[in-house]
């Protein structure tokens, strides 16, 4: 399953997808998130997942940004932190 | 009193054909939503009985009346229903449940039994979000994604137009077609700004429909951004309120090149229809009732 966790507004889109099926479940992500923003969830079909904590869903922009800034585009270490490739930024 | 067009119907229902007391697995589902609240009760995998209500100020209430009402004339008890799920926004508030499922889930499955199994694509267009749900031949999801920060392109903001424009809210989505030519989408569907811009059309000259038919227009145009982000793969159907306002409906589907499935049942019941559906394999799973 892929979640799409965000919102879109006035200002666009932001979502980060993490694809259910790819996720171990290793946690590498967790640790690697510098803003707490990812947590190890048990989803509706039982399965142990990564997932946006729910009070960053509404705000993730202001979450992520430390780890976007304007003039360059780092790799982001959740995503390069997952092995399968399981985590998307879609901004 | 003046009259409160935003004030839709509540109403409750059941199938008379159905004796429920022949019945091995009694299931509810409940759906606390942010607007609206319903009761589904299957017994053995049929729709018997359901109601629909605005949610009050408190969830645990809101649950209880939801389900008294479906209940009500049934001669049903909840000492009769194997297993309860609540789902919705107060999913952890309702008293009566034996498990928590998202809406997500049980709006896939709900649609699922709704719409029959080739439904791909489920545009939930509740009180205060809008869902995009893509699932697969059993209903369960695939890929799901949620807008619940804004609240342009909702029930809510329909609701609020409703009052604005002094039209009940039943009668926006026809009257919208009342027109000599389609305008232009209004610019902002923003249910706080909807006031200044629907007033200003209005003092143009515009007629009342044609407000309501760009307002309808935008909310379809708003919608069908969000569902492009995930993708639309047919069949395509719509629950919630929305789904039952033809002029956003016609709308949307014309944009995105497609028809809706006809809904079999009321189109707000779909979450809580999910969860007696997953209700009745769970009262199974967990030895609540022989397989």
């Amino acid at each position: 399953m892929k979640a799409n966790y965000g919102y879109h507004d006035g200002s666009g889109d932001f979502f980060i997808t993490i694809d259910s099926n790819l996720c171990t479940g290793c946690v590498e992500c967790i640790s690697a998130c510098p803003a707490d923003v990812l947590e190890m969830i048990t989803d509706d079909y039982d399965d142990v997942v990564a997932a946006v904590k729910e009070e960053h869903r509404k705000k993730i922009k202001y979450s992520c940004a430390e780890c976007k800034p304007v003039d360059e585009q780092p790799p982001l270490p959740c995503v390069s932190a997952c092995e399968p490739g399981a985590i998307i930024h879609s901004w | 009193m003046t009259t409160e067009y935003w004030r839709w119907k509540e109403y409750n229902w059941k199938d008379p054909d159905i004796d429920w007391k022949e019945a091995r697995n009694i299931t509810v589902g409940v759906d606390v939503g942010s607007v609206s609240s319903q009761a589904v009760v299957m017994t053995d995998g049929e729709l018997f009985a359901y109601s629909n209500m605005r949610t009050g100020s408190d969830s645990p209430e809101s649950a209880e009346n939801a389900l008294n009402w479906a209940l009500e004339d049934t001669g049903l008890t909840l000492d009769d229903i194997h297993y309860a799920v609540g789902t919705g926004y107060g999913r952890i508030n309702v008293p009566f449940a034996d498990r928590a499922i998202t809406e997500i889930a049980c709006h896939g499955r709900g649609a699922n039994y709704m719409y029959g199994p080739t439904v791909r694509t489920i545009l939930d267009m509740g009180g205060q979000d809008c869902k995009v749900i893509q699932v697969d031949e059993k209903g369960k999801v695939q890929e799901f994604l949620m807008n619940d920060k804004c609240a342009a392109g909702t029930g809510r903001g329909m609701e609020v137009f409703a009052d604005l424009l002094e039209i009940p809210i039943e009668e926006i989505g026809e009257l919208s077609f009342q027109i000599e030519e389609e305008p232009e989408p209004v610019s902002s569907t923003c249910v706080i700004f909807a006031k200044t811009e629907a007033t200003g059309l209005l003092r143009q000259g515009w007629p009342k429909n044609d407000v309501l038919a760009a307002y309808c227009s935008a909310m379809a145009l708003r919608v069908v951004a969000l569902i492009e982000r995930v993708g639309v793969e047919e069949d395509f159907a719509i629950t919630g309120g929305i789904a039952k306002n033809a002029g956003v409906v016609q709308r949307l589907t014309k944009q995105l090149g497609l028809v809706a499935l006809e809904p079999k049942h009321d189109t707000q019941i779909a979450g809580a229809l999910g969860g007696a559906l997953f209700a009745q394999t769970l009262a199974v799973k967990e030895g609540r009732v022989s397989a």
